[in-house]
């Protein structure tokens, strides 16, 4: 096998660039995309080699990129198009829960809309408001849409490719301060479907359920317990909606213990919807009630504080000796 | 509101009462009008027309027998058949002129008000009546008339054609591609964006602006300041604004514009001045916020009568035409009664078809605990 250690952005830009060589349908579109690469550089080199036709450089008007990418779907191309930042996506939210999540079921089936809307997304870089934000709930409530992230750089180069093979709309978020976090991708790999999850961990004491930029932080957190002698397994959820409950069920079922970790506040949160499937399915194994660490009822503090808002090691091992302690 | 004859109205009034609504907009002269109140040719200098006799007895065909469905759409929602109609009357001129305009192979993306251009792209008036009723959300395949669902969402779908043409122009295609819309959705920021777009890439499609003076209760005068078509200057394409009940001046203006597109000139606005006759929808009240009067004087405007005029004094149709005209509308309002009472409701697992195009775990699911909770009403001898 194939198998390149790089980056989870150049994972990202490696994966972008075999969609668009693979099938001459994908498109990317969005703001400073084509020269500049994005402002992550995620689609670095691509217009000069697929041309401005292909990588389009759009103007400054994020329901305009979602609503022409609609149109352009409509006619048969498989438009990827990127927001620039998680809190910059609210002027496209209407055309996102309006228009290309009902569309496909207002036409009872007819239309396709296969387009994936990629947002960088959580916090940990010390950014300006508007630029750390974790939306993923807003969207995963909404039927017709598919959200998803990767924590890790295999999984963003294969979730990409399957996101864009989709006929379905995917919301692709991508854990912006695991951009540079290097691993393995197999770029011949034949990969699970996009909804499942990962055990990343295994353990027997407790289950750790996180996504996106939080898996690590919880990998971590398993490795400290671990030290004071605590088996804790760790599932990468991979995808929000749909959830892989029959994942975290039989994770339950064998550690009897559950905390959901995420960057996004708490109340609403997915962490609640998990803890509220897992208690039905899981209820007489459960030795705990399903906790929950995550973001706070506020906005997104400014980036000096944003370490006392995000969940990080302390606060997850609290979580789980809380969780220990019933 | 009543519902309308088939017949078109005689005026009530002089037309040279009509000048009674007062806005920014019905002050401006320039509407490009080819067919006056009073059924007389005129010409214009940039847009010319030559129409058969034939062809000019389908205009009028198409304008009464969309008016005739409208009007029994109406009647259905009174007697409790349909949850809501949005009605065109007043408006077939502009729908109809425009509707013609196409070719087949152009792509259309309507409001929801848009019967007439239904009509004039083959989409079975019953097909409409889907959503109204409340059976579907829309329903058709938009790839069999070129013709794309009803959008609920002011102005979203100018977007979707700009995209669309983004497409017809990466393809090579020299078709064209129109988007519908409305005065009030010249407000949204959507539209503003689409305009932008459709610039900036030089996308093939006219954007279509029924004015028809009101927004729900909103007048035009509370969405703009300038005339809607000169909004197109800024955008750096050309606006021009039509009669819009003047059927004639609405297809040659279309075509025009439509034409412009397939040479690769990009977009233009046009804003068809015209009138909503009824209410906003069967659910609004305009006794509450526009005065008789000007109802009444956009009576004497009206885009059938006039053609109809100019039909028989130049003796372009005779009475036979007119009387069979009679019979096909009837017959067209006794088939769309029928096929609206035998519409059935919808499966009730239908709640979950077509959430996901590539299926989904959750979806499935909650499938089978409804199904498994209907069944249970069954077992119970319910």
């Amino acid at each position: 096998m194939a198998t390149q250690k790089m980056s989870l952005a150049k994972a990202l830009n490696e994966s972008l660039r075999k969609a668009l060589d693979t099938d001459p349908k994908v498109l990317i579109m969005g703001e400073d995309v084509g020269k500049l690469g994005g402002v992550f550089r995620i689609t670095d080199g691509l217009q000069k080699d697929f041309g401005e036709d292909r990588v389009i450089d759009t103007p400054l008007a994020e329901s305009g990129i979602v609503g022409t990418a609609i149109g352009l779907a409509l006619r048969g191309y498989r438009p990827i198009v990127e927001i620039q930042f998680d809190g910059f996506v609210f002027p496209a939210y209407d055309q996102i829960v309006t228009q290309l999540a009902k569309m496909h079921a207002r036409a009872l089936g007819k239309i396709k809309l296969p387009v994936v809307v990629r947002i960088p997304y959580g916090g940990g870089i010390g950014a300006v408001e508007h630029h750390s934000e974790s939306p993923e709930a807003l969207f995963a409530h909404v039927a017709g849409l598919k959200v998803v992230s990767p924590s890790n750089a295999s999984d963003a180069y294969w979730m990409m490719q399957q996101a864009v093979q989709s006929d379905d709309p995917i919301i692709f978020f991508e854990p912006k301060r695991r951009y540079w976090d290097k691993g393995d991708v197999e770029t011949d790999l034949i990969p699970g479907p996009l909804h499942k999850a990962a055990t990343v961990r295994e353990g027997s004491d407790l289950t750790l359920v996180a996504y996106g930029p939080m898996v690590k932080v919880c990998l971590e957190a398993a490795a400290a317990a671990q030290e004071e002698g605590k088996s804790i397994e760790v599932l990468d959820l991979r995808s929000m909606s749909p959830i892989d409950f029959d994942a975290v069920q039989a994770s339950v079922e064998k550690t009897g213990r559950l905390v959901v970790v995420h960057e996004a506040p708490v109340f609403y949160g997915s962490g609640a919807e998990i803890a509220a499937r897992i208690t039905e399915r899981c209820f007489y194994h459960l030795e705990a009630p399903v906790l929950r660490v995550g973001g706070y009822h506020a906005p997104y503090p400014p980036a000096r504080l944003e370490d006392e808002y995000l969940p990080g090691l302390d606060r997850v091992l609290d979580a789980v000796d809380r969780s220990l302690a019933y | 509101m009543t519902v309308e004859s088939t017949a078109a109205r005689k005026p009530r009034r002089s037309s040279k009462r009509t000048s009674a609504a007062k806005t920014p907009q019905s002050s401006e002269p320039e509407l490009v009008q080819l067919l006056t109140p009073e059924g007389e040719r005129v010409e214009h200098p940039d847009y010319e027309i030559d129409l058969t006799a034939d062809e000019l007895r389908g205009l009028y065909r198409d304008m009464v027998l969309t008016r005739r469905f409208d009007a029994e759409a109406t009647a259905l929602q009174r007697q409790g058949e349909l949850g809501l109609w949005a009605s065109l009357l007043g408006q077939e001129a502009a729908q109809i002129g425009s509707g013609r305009a196409l070719r087949d192979d152009d792509y259309v993306f309507p409001t929801y008000r848009e019967h007439g251009v239904a009509w004039c792209r083959g989409v079975d008036p019953t097909n409409l009546l889907g959503m109204f009723r409340g059976v579907n959300h829309g329903g058709w395949d938009p790839n069999t008339n070129n013709f794309h669902l009803y959008t609920i969402v002011i102005g979203s779908q100018t977007l979707h054609a700009t995209g669309y043409a983004m497409g017809v122009a990466k393809d090579g295609a020299d078709s064209a591609v129109i988007a519908y819309f409305g005065d009030g959705a010249s407000s949204q920021g959507d539209v503003a964006e689409a305009f932008t777009f459709s610039a900036v890439y030089n996308a093939p499609v006219v954007f279509f602006c029924q004015n028809n003076q009101w927004a729900i209760s909103e007048p035009t005068e509370k969405q703009t300041r300038v005339p809607l078509y000169q909004r197109a200057q800024g955008f750096g394409f050309p606006g021009v604004r039509v009669d819009g009940n003047d059927v004639l001046a609405c297809l040659a203006v279309t075509k025009s514009a439509l034409e412009r597109a397939r040479r690769g000139e990009g977009p233009t606005l046009v804003e068809a001045f015209t009138y909503r006759m009824g209410a906003h929808t069967t659910s609004d009240d305009p006794t509450k916020y526009r005065a008789d009067e000007e109802r009444v004087s956009w009576e004497a405007k009206d885009p059938i009568l006039r053609l109809r005029t100019y039909l028989e004094q130049q003796e372009l149709a005779d009475e036979a035409f007119f009387t069979a005209l009679d019979e096909e509308s009837e017959a067209l309002g006794k088939r769309v009664r029928e096929a609206v009472r035998a519409m059935p409701d919808p499966d009730r697992m239908a709640i979950f078809d077509h959430a996901y195009a590539d299926g989904n775990p959750l979806v499935d699911e909650e499938r089978a605990q409804f199904a498994a909770y209907q069944a249970s009403f069954a077992e119970e001898g319910n």
